[in-house]
Parts: structure tokens; sequence; C-alpha cells
């Protein structure tokens, strides 16, 4: 079965990637970890970033399901 | 509970006043307790000419809703009003409100100070300062905001 995964990027980080978002497709069953080194090979995670799956804060270990939305950010910095 | 992300300056008295006279029962509350979050025209040893505010559209309602819904649970909050700038923002706009309708003033000062500092690490929300023309920053990290020693 093949897994389409949204994957968006945010402030600091959507700007040092220069893109805002990716659509991805995976034949096996990932961790947020793995989402992250399919869609930047070779880019290390960098220190302090923070992951959402569906909107909802997650560890990077966590498992990706199929059209999940998975977001990548660095720490938050309103109020 | 209201959240509400706003593109455009607000009021907090006006919206403060407006919601409670439209939400809350007169005789209901004897505690409200309004926090102000307002940007201010320096940082970090730099004067800010402006600011652009960027949120995750959907997560941030979301995380602020399950913050507020957290303080109901641990206070007894009569009703939550959340209003945070997003976009473009100039020194002393307000960037953020927090108004909490309860009881007693306990219950409305520590629900307040919940909401606000949940807010702060952990509603997607991300500053760019502008420091002139074509110099710009991301602030890296939310100060402490109170004293530790």
């Amino acid at each position: 079965m093949i897994m389409s995964i949204k994957v968006r990027y945010f402030a600091s980080l959507k700007e040092s990637l220069d893109r805002s978002e990716d659509e991805l497709a995976f034949g096996k069953s990932l961790t947020v970890r793995e989402v992250w080194q399919c869609a930047n090979a070779g880019k290390p995670l960098p220190a302090h970033i923070l992951a959402a799956v569906n909107m909802d804060y997650v560890d990077l270990d966590s498992i990706v399901q199929d059209n999940d939305e998975v977001a990548f950010f660095p720490p938050v910095t309103g109020g | 509970m209201s959240i509400k992300i706003s593109a455009t300056a607000f009021d907090p008295w006006q919206e403060v006043q407006t919601y409670q006279k439209s939400a809350l029962r007169a005789g209901q509350f004897g505690a409200t307790s309004v926090f102000i979050g307002t940007m201010r025209d320096f940082n970090d040893g730099a004067a800010i000419q402006g600011m652009i505010l960027e949120y995750y559209p959907g997560m941030t309602e979301k995380q602020l809703e399950k913050i507020v819904g957290e303080a109901q649970q641990q206070w007894a909050v009569l009703d939550a009003l959340v209003i945070h700038r997003v976009g473009a923002i100039l020194p002393n706009e307000p960037i953020v409100l927090v108004a909490v309708w309860t009881a007693h003033r306990g219950d409305a000062f520590d629900a307040s100070r919940y909401i606000m500092e949940a807010l702060k690490s952990r509603a997607p929300f991300w500053k760019k300062e502008l420091l002139g023309p074509e110099d710009e920053r991301w602030l890296v990290a939310n100060t402490q905001g109170y004293k530790t020693d």
C-alpha cells in the first residue's frame, strides 16, 4: 500500500529549506524522524525542532499514517 | 470560550467589554483577569521597527482551545477570551489578550497565568523582528518572563 503524506515547514525552517511543504509517497510505515530524512536527504534534523502530526505535538519516533499531515517547526515565540 | 486569530489590529479593552456583555450574565462573575501583551520598540539590545507574526492555521487554534480547556479543568472558569495577532505588527500594538472570568480572584489570576504561559511555550506562533530596511531576525526563544533569583 502506498501512503501519501503532506509535510509542512514553518518560520525560520521554511526559509532555510526554501519551501513550505512537500508531498511524499511511501511504501511502508515511517516514523516522523524518517519522514524528515526522506524529505530532506542528507540534512540532519535541526536541534530543538518541534514536530506535529495532524496538528498535535508528537514525538519524533511516533508512526505516521496514510494521509497524515506532518509539520516541522522551530520553538514557538508567540504571546 | 472564544479564541480568535486576528490579522488586523484590535482594541483589547473593547473586545473584553463586548465579549463580557454578550457571553456573561451580570451578577454571575466576581473576578475578571485581563492580560494584554503589547509590542515593544526594543528587544535584546536593538531598536525594533516592526514584526511579522507567523502561525500555523488550524494547529494554532487547536492548541489554544486545548490550553483553555486544561485551565477550565483545573480552575472554576466561567468563561475565557483569547485573541492573538498575526501578520505585520507595529510597536505599541497589542499582540495578545487573555481574559478570564471567574467567581473569585484566585481562579482568575491562576487560570489566566496558566493560559498565558502555556500559550508562550505551546501555541505555534513565530516572531520575526524587523530592525531596519533589509535587516530582520527570527526570535529564537521567548524570554523566561519571571525573575528566577
